[in-house]
């Protein structure tokens, strides 16, 4: 009963207490689960990290579930998730049913009105660091252009372009492969 | 029913968000406010805002304001929360299971190489989709957007002044 209750305060001190998503949240998951509760080593923690960002879904919440599971199974991924998941439910719920009366104020108004576009400049910002990080080529940099362009423009559902990607991601590795199968034949 | 409708659609979301939170943004733009028309652009944009400002990952903040905008009730932040949630149960309790099997796979390796640039095309479209009238009135909105890029790309400033001082700035110029 007390793993359960550490597993649930754990992660529900680490949801309270990071602003900023999911990839903020790995410090503070890593001091909590690597080094004092010492659930994971390190390397199993990276490992672990690895694969909940290779996964669909909510990073911290992948997370919870692949550490709840190793402690204590399918209750303890259970227990995590909701650790994780519950303070900011609360929060949010108690700030959408007051703000929903609010929205009409005109103070309410003026300020939002200011802080909309500043949303839609905190959303461009990460695309260049991304833009580097994937290491683009003449040929690559064309899928994030495309992608644009078929969601923007033809409002192709996110979902098909991703499932296009994956498959273009496969494609490559099969044409290379053969590529090298056949290039170590002529030798 | 709205409700079957909003567990589909955000279990749909769960299931096809990779990349984080900002690319969890794309799909339910696509989903409620373009697909569903639940939502309006300006009210999604809030809704955006506050989710980053409040503590927690965004994608369980804006699964659970998104759930209470449409349905107006609890349960229905409720049941997106949970449905957003429900794939990775389901997909991280497996892979737990098979743990050698995928850590080590070429072929997901494959594919996620490929989806990462759609990823960044993804967060393009979001934040392309969000340039409307609604969220940018005037030339005004302009300034405020050019001053908080800078402020997060150059300055590093931490997303939650950024807000706040835009909203002191919406205050004064509105």
């Amino acid at each position: 009963m007390n793993q359960y209750l550490q597993l649930f305060s754990s992660f529900a001190k680490i949801g309270s207490f990071t602003i900023g998503g999911g990839y903020a949240m790995i410090p503070l998951i890593r001091a909590q689960v690597v080094d004092k509760h010492k659930w994971v080593t390190d390397n199993e923690f990276i490992d672990f990290l690895a694969i909940s960002q290779s996964a669909p879904g909510i990073l911290a919440i992948n997370i919870s579930i692949f550490i709840g599971e190793k402690i204590k199974g399918t209750k303890g991924s259970i227990v995590a998730a909701l650790g994780t998941a519950l303070p900011s439910f609360f929060m949010i719920l108690l700030i959408a049913t007051f703000f929903q009366s609010f929205r009409e104020n005109q103070i309410v108004n003026s300020v939002f009105a200011g802080i909309r576009p500043a949303v839609v400049a905190l959303i461009a910002v990460p695309l260049i660091s991304l833009s580097k990080s994937a290491n683009l080529n003449k040929y690559t940099s064309l899928i994030p252009v495309i992608s644009v362009l078929l969601i923007v423009f033809l409002e192709i559902s996110p979902v098909w372009v991703i499932m296009a990607g994956a498959i273009l991601g496969l494609f490559h590795y099969f044409l290379t492969k053969r590529h090298v199968i056949h290039k170590n034949r002529d030798k | 029913m709205i409700y079957i409708e909003l567990f589909i659609t955000f279990f749909k979301i769960g299931l096809f968000t990779f990349g984080g939170g900002y690319a969890m943004i794309s799909l339910i733009q696509n989903e409620v406010v373009v697909n569903h028309q639940w939502i309006d652009a300006s009210e999604f944009t809030d809704i955006i805002a506050i989710s980053q400002m409040t503590p927690g990952p965004i994608g369980i903040n804006s699964a659970t304001y998104v759930g209470y905008a449409v349905t107006d009730n609890v349960w229905g932040s409720a049941l997106a929360t949970f449905a957003v949630c429900l794939p990775s149960f389901i997909i991280i309790l497996l892979i737990a299971f098979l743990y050698k099997q995928f850590k080590e796979n070429k072929w997901t390796d494959a594919a996620l190489k490929g989806i990462k640039p759609v990823v960044i095309g993804l967060i393009a479209s979001a934040a392309i989709l969000l340039v409307t009238p609604e969220n940018f009135p005037d030339w005004k909105s302009w300034i405020i957007f050019a001053g908080a890029f800078a402020a997060t790309w150059w300055g590093k400033q931490n997303p939650i002044k950024v807000i706040i001082a835009a909203g002191i700035l919406g205050y004064f110029l509105y």
